[in-house]
C-alpha cells in the first residue's frame, strides 16, 4: 500500500474536525436548553405547558406556555395562508409564464429573492409605523364593521395584534416558499408539460394538472421550510404583535409568540427559575423547529435526490 | 383530427379558467415585489433626512431637556468589532466543513454533518441567543460582545460550510486530475488548485454570511444587550446597529424612532450593496467556469 503522505492526514483531520464540530454544536444546543429548563420542569412538571397563566407583574409568578404556543400557530397559519398561494403564483409565474425569457426571469427572482435580504428588525420597524397603522385602518376596520359577527373579526383593530404579524411573517416567507418552489418547478421534466400540451391543455391545465402534482412534494417541503421561517422568526414579530399573552380568536387582538416572549422578557427576567421557564419555551422552539426542518430537508432530499437548497 | 368548436360551451370555459389563473398569478407576483419596493422606499424617505456626518460619528447623548441629539457611531462600531470576530470563529470551521463535504462526500461523518448543517442553517436565531447565554453569558458573568460574536458565528458557519462545498464541487475534475498527475499530493491539490480555482464561488459565501450576521438582532438581544459608549474590552455590555434600531424603534420616542429609520437606512444600504455584489461575482464567476468545462 502506498504511503499516504502526512499532509493529506493532517487536510483530513482538520476538516473532518470542523465536520464534527457542526454536529456537536446542535448536540450542545440541545443539550445546554434541556439542562437550563430542568428548574422548570422539575418545579412546575407538565403544569408550564399546560398552564394557562404568564403575569410577570404579579408578585407570585405564573408560569404557562400555551398563549405563547398558541400565539406562534395562530401567526405562522396566517402567514402560511397568505403567503403559500402568492408564492406559488410567483413560482409558476417566473418558470412557466417567463419560458425563454431567462433574463426577465432572473432579474425578477433577484428581485423576490431580495425581500430575504431585508433584516427581520426592518420589517418591524417598517411593520410598526407604516404596516400596521395601514393595515388597522384599510383592512381591520371595515373587516371589523362589516364582518365583525365573525368571531375572528371581533376586537378592537389596534394595527398591533396577530392579524399584522401574520401578514408581516407572510411577507417575509414568501422569498424562501417562491425560490424553493421555482427550482423544484425548473426540475420537472419537459416530457410532463409536452404530454398534457399534445392533448391540447391550456396554460394552466398544464400546470395544474401535470406540472403541480409532479412536483407536490416538493412544493410540500418548500411550504414546510417557509413555516420553519415564519415559527422562529423574532424581531418582526416582537415589535408588530402587541406582546399581550392572549387566547383568542380574534385576530384583531395583540398577542405573543413563543420566540417574542423570549425575545421581551429574558434579560429582565426576575428570578433564576422565571429564566429557567423561559429556556423551557426555547427548549419547545427548538423540538418544533427541529422536527419543521427535518421533514422540510427530507422532502427536499428526495425530491432532488442530494442537491441542496440554501435558504 | 377533429376540429375544436371555439364557441362551444366547455372550450369557452376552459379559455376563460387559463385567462383567470394567468392574471391570478401576474396579481400574485406583482404583490410579492410591492413590499420590497415600499420597504426600501418608506426607510429611505424617513432615514436619508436624519442622516449626517455627526449621525454617523458622534455617541449618543442628551440635550439639557433630555432630547436625544447624538449619533449611532457606538452600534456601527460594536457591529464591525463582532462581525471581525464572528468572521476569525466561522470562516476557519465553516471552510473545513465546507471542505470535508466536498472531499470525502462518501463518508457517514459527511452525510451527518451536511444534514445537521442544514438543520442548523434554518434554526431559529433566538434559540442560539439562549444557548450562547447559557454557555458564555452566565459563564463570564457579563454580556458582551465576545458572546455576541460566537451568536453571530453560529449563525454563519452553516452558510459558509455549504456554499463552501457547493464552489468546490464544480471545480472541474480534470483541473485535480491534472494536478495528481503531475504527481503533487492531494492536500496540496486541494487547498492550491481546487480552492484557488472556486475562491471566488467561497468569498462569495463568506459574504453572504457576513451580511447576513450583519442584520441579525434576536441573538444579540441575548447576548450583548447594548451600550451608550465605545466598548473598552470584549467582555462588557455592547452596542449593535440592529439591536440599536430595535431599541430605538420601540422607544416610544419621536427623536430616536427618527434615528432608528435612519440606522436601518444605512444597515438595508450595507446589506443590499453586499447581497448585490456577490451576485455580479457569482453570476459571472459560475458563467466562466461553465465555459471553462
Amino acid at each position: 500500500m502506498p504511503k499516504v503522505p502526512k499532509g493529506d492526514l493532517t487536510l483530513k483531520a482538520a476538516a473532518a474536525t470542523a465536520a464534527i464540530l457542526i454536529i456537536g454544536l446542535l448536540g450542545s444546543l440541545a443539550v445546554e436548553l434541556f439542562l437550563g429548563s430542568t428548574p422548570s420542569i422539575n418545579k412546575f412538571g407538565l403544569s408550564l405547558i399546560l398552564g394557562k397563566t404568564w403575569d410577570p407583574l404579579d408578585n407570585v409568578y405564573l408560569y404557562g406556555a400555551p398563549p405563547f404556543v398558541y400565539g406562534t400557530i395562530l401567526t405562522s397559519a396566517i402567514a402560511l395562508l397568505i403567503g403559500l398561494p402568492i408564492s406559488l403564483g410567483v413560482a409558476i409565474f417566473l418558470t412557466e409564464k417567463l419560458k425563454g425569457k431567462k433574463t426577465i426571469a432572473y432579474v425578477l427572482g433577484t428581485v423576490i429573492e431580495l425581500l430575504a435580504v431585508v433584516p427581520s428588525v426592518i420589517y418591524g420597524l417598517w411593520g410598526l409605523f407604516i404596516l400596521g397603522p395601514f393595515l388597522r385602518d384599510y383592512v381591520e376596520a371595515p373587516l371589523h364593521r362589516y364582518l365583525g359577527f365573525i368571531p375572528i373579526f371581533r376586537g378592537t383593530p389596534l394595527g398591533s395584534d396577530f392579524f399584522t404579524a401574520g401578514v408581516i411573517l407572510a411577507i417575509m416567507i414568501i422569498p424562501t416558499i417562491s425560490a424553493v418552489s421555482r427550482d423544484i418547478l425548473n426540475a420537472v421534466p419537459n416530457s410532463q408539460r409536452e404530454a398534457m400540451y399534445s392533448l391540447g391543455g391550456t396554460d394552466w391545465e398544464v400546470i395544474q394538472k401535470s406540472v403541480l402534482p409532479y412536483a407536490r412534494s416538493g412544493i410540500f417541503g418548500a411550504t414546510i421550510l417557509g413555516l420553519g421561517r415564519a415559527v422562529g422568526e423574532t424581531m418582526a414579530v416582537t415589535m408588530v404583535i402587541g406582546n399581550m399573552p392572549n387566547i383568542t380568536a380574534s385576530l384583531f387582538s395583540p398577542g405573543y409568540t413563543l420566540s417574542s416572549v423570549i425575545a421581551n422578557v429574558f434579560t429582565e427576567a426576575p428570578s433564576a427559575l422565571y429564566r429557567s421557564a423561559l429556556i423551557e419555551l426555547g427548549l419547545i422552539l427548538f423540538f418544533v423547529a427541529l422536527i419543521i426542518n427535518l421533514l422540510a430537508r427530507l422532502l427536499l432530499w428526495r425530491m432532488t435526490r442530494g442537491s441542496h437548497f440554501r435558504i | 383530427m377533429p376540429k375544436i368548436n371555439p364557441n362551444h360551451a366547455t372550450a369557452r370555459r376552459r379559455k376563460a379558467v387559463d385567462k383567470l389563473m394567468t392574471s391570478l398569478i401576474v396579481v400574485a407576483t406583482v404583490l410579492a415585489i410591492v413590499p420590497l419596493v415600499l420597504i426600501i422606499a418608506d426607510v429611505a424617505s424617513k432615514g436619508i433626512p436624519v442622516i449626517s456626518l455627526s449621525f454617523l460619528t458622534s455617541l449618543p447623548g442628551w440635550s439639557a431637556a433630555g432630547v436625544p441629539t447624538g449619533g449611532i457611531a457606538n452600534a456601527l462600531f460594536g457591529s464591525f468589532i463582532m462581525i471581525v470576530i464572528a468572521f476569525l470563529i466561522s470562516v476557519p470551521i465553516g471552510v473545513g466543513a465546507g471542505i470535508f463535504f466536498s472531499e470525502w462526500p462518501e463518508s457517514r461523518l459527511s452525510t451527518i454533518s451536511s444534514f445537521t448543517n442544514d438543520v442548523l442553517a434554518g434554526f431559529p436565531s433566538i434559540v442560539i441567543g439562549i444557548f450562547v447565554y447559557i454557555v458564555i453569558v452566565l459563564s463570564t458573568g457579563t454580556f458582551s460582545a465576545l458572546a455576541g460574536a460566537v451568536a453571530l458565528s453560529i449563525i454563519m458557519i452553516p452558510i459558509i460550510a455549504r456554499s463552501t462545498e457547493e464552489s468546490l464541487k464544480i471545480v472541474p475534475v480534470t483541473l485535480r486530475e491534472a494536478s495528481m498527475a503531475l504527481g503533487v499530493s492531494r492536500w496540496r491539490t486541494v487547498l492550491k488548485v481546487v480552492i484557488s480555482t472556486g475562491r471566488s464561488g467561497l468569498a462569495t459565501g463568506i459574504l453572504l454570511a457576513v451580511a447576513r450576521a450583519l442584520g441579525e438582532t434576536a441573538p444579540l438581544l441575548l447576548t450583548v444587550q447594548g451600550s451608550n459608549l465605545f466598548p473598552t474590552s470584549l467582555f462588557q455590555p455592547t452596542a449593535a446597529l440592529p439591536l440599536l434600531i430595535f431599541n430605538y424603534g420601540m422607544s416610544g420616542d419621536p427623536t430616536l424612532e427618527a434615528q432608528a429609520w435612519g440606522a436601518a437606512f444605512i444597515l438595508i444600504i450595507v446589506m443590499l450593496a453586499l447581497n448585490l455584489s456577490t451576485r455580479f461575482l457569482l453570476g459571472r464567476r459560475l458563467g466562466e467556469v461553465r465555459a471553462e468545462i
